[in-house]
């Protein structure tokens, strides 16, 4: 359950932008977790509850993009399905991921004096 | 107050960050990196389950391999029984305790690292703490990611774990010599699940009891950029073939299902 750790990194970032505004509270953050990030949203999401307490994110709401992951052929391009062998029907070359990994905090948004 | 018309609504300011939250473990995993790179030692982050038998290849690979320089540091919540094993083997270890938490992180190999002894090491292993699920998503400074899965694990295991093995650059597939006592476990299954989670799905099979596939594991050790998994052998370009009939893999395989004979 590494979620806590995360939703504390997540803080300490926010809380850092914040500073960096003279910011007197964090409205609204949003973030980006990908299918394959690890991460699982509802409990990063209990994790936020607890971890915002008197802080500059107090009462600020957590917004969760969530990204399905999509492969492709790392040598032609050509799209590879999920559930099969991570590999190019065409050339046989291994899948890389394109998207589907994110753990990335998108957006702030913040109170200003 | 508003800066538009000084109606005293408060001000709200959105700004894109784009930054990875895990950011402050990346910088200081690059930190760990450079100090790897600067000593010239190999460093290897070696995850698995509880039990999978992380401890016993590493004490395999000191006994098949007493020359090659090892050192350690093992992840533990509670006990110090991992680096004291590894210690009595003659691995140079110490034990990072972690208490609750279930994974490690760069800033805890980071503080580790500053009590590391001053002796030349090849290949440093950073052995996680069981698990595997979170520490598959912590970058720790590691050059390669390595994966014990064990034969009495079952066969489902990279499909039930997907981001620890696409995060894994190589399996071991340990206890091999269990293999008889598991007749629905086949090391190709294993394989062709792999394959579905991991684009290169680079696997060795290994027996820290019987010591079969350890001088494999060896071989990878001292050369992991230029291992060829088609002959378990090392080799100029490392593509991934077929299984080989010759390999540790497959030779359990069939004198298992008697189709070795």
């Amino acid at each position: 359950m590494h979620e806590y750790s995360i939703a504390a990194s997540l803080l300490r970032q926010a809380e850092e932008h914040a500073q960096k505004h003279a910011a007197s509270r964090v409205v609204r953050l949003e973030i980006c977790v990908g299918e394959l990030a690890g991460v699982e949203v509802p409990l990063l999401e209990t994790a936020w509850s607890l971890v915002r307490e008197r802080s500059l994110c107090g009462d600020a709401s957590l917004a969760v993009r969530r990204q399905p992951a999509r492969w492709e052929c790392g040598r032609c391009g050509e799209p590879v399905a999920r559930g099969l062998a991570l590999r190019c029907e065409r050339c046989g070359a291994p899948a890389r991921l394109v998207e589907g990994d994110e753990l990335v905090l998108e957006r702030i948004e913040m109170e200003v004096a | 107050m508003c800066d538009v018309c000084g109606c005293g609504d408060p001000n709200i300011v959105s700004e894109e960050i784009h930054e990875r939250i895990l950011s402050e473990n990346d910088r200081i995993a690059g930190h760990n990196r450079e100090h790897f790179a600067r000593l010239g030692m190999l460093a290897i982050n070696l995850m698995g389950s509880p039990g999978a038998g992380k401890t016993a290849l590493l004490e395999a690979t000191r006994r098949a391999a007493p020359e090659l320089r090892l050192a350690a540091v093992s992840g533990d919540l509670a006990t110090d029984n991992d680096a004291e094993r590894l210690r009595r083997a003659g691995i140079p270890a110490q034990t990072i305790t972690t208490g609750t938490a279930c994974h490690l992180d760069a800033s805890l190999v980071h503080h580790a690292l500053h009590h590391a002894g001053e002796e030349p090491v090849d290949v440093f292993v950073i052995e996680n703490v069981g698990n595997l699920v979170c520490p598959a998503i912590y970058d720790l400074g590691q050059r390669f990611n390595v994966v014990a899965l064990s034969v009495t694990e079952g066969p489902d295991k990279p499909l039930k774990y997907p981001v620890m093995f696409r995060a894994a650059d190589l399996v071991v597939l340990t206890k091999t010599d269990l293999l008889p006592h598991v007749p629905d476990v086949d090391p190709e299954r294993i394989r062709a699940a792999l394959a579905r989670v991991m684009p290169e799905p680079r696997m060795l099979c290994v027996s820290a009891t019987t010591g079969e596939g350890v001088a494999e594991w060896v071989r990878w050790l001292r050369n992991p950029s230029g291992f060829d998994h088609a002959t378990e052998r090392p080799s100029p370009d490392g593509w991934l073939g077929q299984a080989d009939p010759s390999s540790p893999c497959e030779t359990t395989r069939l004198a298992t299902t008697g189709r070795g004979e």
